[in-house]
């Protein structure tokens, strides 16, 4: 079983490396945004109550998320190109484990996932940010940002291996970047002032999830914050895996 | 039914598809071990389905199976360590080089670690892929991509070897090229080869026996020489030297014959009787000022078999003016 993973985490992650376009965009796009909103919502820090010093440092947490949005659509995609190509047939018909397949294939995304969150955590450190966590704060964040990364990626290894479709996967991308934008990734919930909005970002699991990364740099150790952030990454992960692996069941159906 | 170790036997093989579609309706076979099998027939016959499920990939409805001496319903995993199968659609990853299908299959198939790398390069060079092991698939033709297919289900030494459609979309060099291979593993190493194909041809030259599939049933079986002795007469064409006596030429043709299929502008029957029919033809056809621009004979070939026994040609035909009632 452990030379099955590892050899479908090598081929997640060859897939990965040999198209420039999975890369770029999941690393350089987010770091834009970034400073994009670092630059132009830098007032929003003199609002009463804004929880940071600089925008920067309220703002790095995004970057995060959105990298975990395209390892759901990296690992939808891949799966969905798979039951394509037929390429899960011949996997069928080999003696290989199904839990080997998921393992391997979203331990390859996480690979990738973890390579982009260094950078960020980097970029940020280089910019400036104020990280309130203290050193062991560095890898807790990063955990917490696999597990989120996890948990989409493992979303759309559902989406993906249900549909059969690349473009069904990537149809999903727009639901999960409205999801991100109706969040408290701009401002605090306290701090936002249409109701409709704060309502709407108050019920949406990804505030905490953000909140929950956030929380290393603007606060340091907020034990509620992180209870929050790592059990909704926790549930999320444990149900979308679970269904990913309902989904492969019915995909990989034989004998 | 009998156990074979290396062949496969089949007893009311059936898979009815949602909304009542019986793909396959009940079919049985046998193949002995070492023979190549071929399974003929057009798109849609069933032949996908009959390999899906003799593969463990698809559970039947109805009937039973076994391959290499175990169930395929009971026994899957059994099943699947003994076959090897190159499905209908090359199923290859783009994004991989040819060494790296080989060494992740090795892999998943259990291969001894320290065997794996001489056992990919050695069934690379098989297939003549050791020049392009390092080039990604999707650079691949449509020939590489299939002898990159059958290397991969030949990693793990199959005693069975499924073949679905293989030389689909092939020119003819790489179709050559393939059947040469098939027949080699067949004859020379004493895999079993059960081989889906609609090309009549290679069946012909390929398969040690045939069986014919149309609407998810066996409509005849045999090795090729029964087959085509079943049929037993000849096809005479005649094409006339005026298009206005085509039929004519049809009429006079009736007598000695039944009318089949002819290419554009022309006349064919098979004939009631032998070749010494003939002469007797051409002075019917003399007897009424008729004169002829083509006339040629054909010797019966898996295809007037097809024909015969669904009523329409194999290869994109017309249906047969009056089909033959051979039974199964």
């Amino acid at each position: 079983m452990r030379s099955q993973v590892l050899e479908m985490a090598r081929r997640s992650i060859l897939q990965t490396l040999r198209q420039p376009a999975l890369i770029v965009p999941p690393i350089v796009f987010p770091l834009i945004m970034m400073a994009i909103n670092t630059g132009g919502l830098h007032a929003a820090t003199n609002l009463p109550g804004f929880p940071a010093d600089t925008y920067l440092d309220f703002a790095i947490a995004v970057p995060f998320m959105q990298c975990s949005l395209f390892a759901c659509i990296n690992a939808g995609a891949a799966l969905a190109r798979d039951v394509e190509t037929g390429f899960l047939k011949r996997l069928a018909m080999t003696p290989m484990q199904r839990a080997a397949l998921l393992i391997g294939h979203l331990g390859g995304v996480m690979v990738v996932s973890f390579v982009s969150a260094l950078i960020y955590v980097a970029v940020g450190f280089a910019a400036g940010m104020d990280f309130k966590a203290g050193a062991l704060g560095v890898p807790a964040l990063l955990v917490l940002a696999m597990l989120v990364a996890l948990s989409f990626a493992a979303l759309g290894a559902f989406v993906g291996l249900r549909s059969g479709s690349g473009e069904t996967v990537q149809g999903f991308f727009p639901l999960f970047f409205v999801l991100l934008f109706l969040s408290s990734m701009s401002l605090p919930r306290n701090l936002i002032e249409q109701d409709w909005f704060r309502f709407i970002a108050t019920y949406n699991p990804v505030s905490y999830l953000i909140e929950g990364i956030r929380s290393f740099i603007i606060t340091g150790w907020d034990g509620e914050a992180l209870a929050l952030g790592f059990g909704i990454a926790l549930l999320v992960a444990v149900a979308a895996v679970a269904a990913a692996s309902s989904a492969l069941r019915t995909r990989l159906v034989r004998t | 039914m009998t156990i074979l170790p290396n062949g496969i036997e089949v007893e009311g093989l059936a898979r009815e598809f949602k909304g009542g579609v019986r793909a396959v309706d009940g079919i049985d076979l046998v193949v002995e071990p070492g023979e190549i099998y071929g399974f003929l027939g057009p798109n849609g016959a069933g032949k996908s389905t009959t390999v899906l499920m003799l593969t463990t990939l698809l559970p039947p409805t109805a009937g039973t199976a076994r391959v290499a001496g175990h169930d395929i319903v009971r026994e899957g995993p059994e099943v699947r360590r003994a076959i090897g199968a190159a499905l209908q659609e090359a199923a290859l990853d783009p994004l991989l080089t040819g060494r790296e299908h080989m060494r992740l299959q090795t892999t998943l198939q259990g291969v001894p670690k320290e065997e794996r790398v001489a056992r990919g390069d050695a069934l690379l060079e098989r297939v003549g892929l050791m020049d392009a092991a390092d080039r990604k698939v999707r650079g691949y033709s449509g020939g590489m991509k299939r002898r990159l297919d059958l290397a991969l289900a030949l990693v793990h030494h199959p005693r069975i070897l499924f073949l679905d459609e293989p030389t689909t979309g092939l020119d003819p060099q790489s179709r050559a090229d393939m059947w040469q291979e098939v027949a080699r593993l067949a004859h020379e190493d004493g895999v079993t080869v059960f081989l889906t194909t609609q090309y009549l041809e290679e069946a012909d030259v390929l398969a040690d026996r045939i069986a014919i599939i149309d609407h998810g049933r066996i409509v005849a079986r045999g090795t090729p020489d029964e087959l085509k002795a079943e049929i037993g007469r000849p096809t005479l064409e005649v094409e006339p030297a005026e298009a206005g006596d085509r039929d004519a030429v049809a009429a006079a043709l009736e007598r000695f014959g039944t009318p089949v299929t002819a290419r554009p502008g022309a006349v064919a029957v098979r004939l009631h009787g032998a070749v010494d029919q003939l002469p007797e033809v051409i002075r019917a056809l003399d007897g009424e000022g008729l004169t002829v621009a083509d006339f040629r004979l054909h010797a019966p070939t898996l295809d007037d078999v097809f024909l015969a026994k669904t009523g329409r040609k194999l290869e994109g035909g017309e249906p047969s003016a009056e089909p033959e009632a051979v039974p199964a």
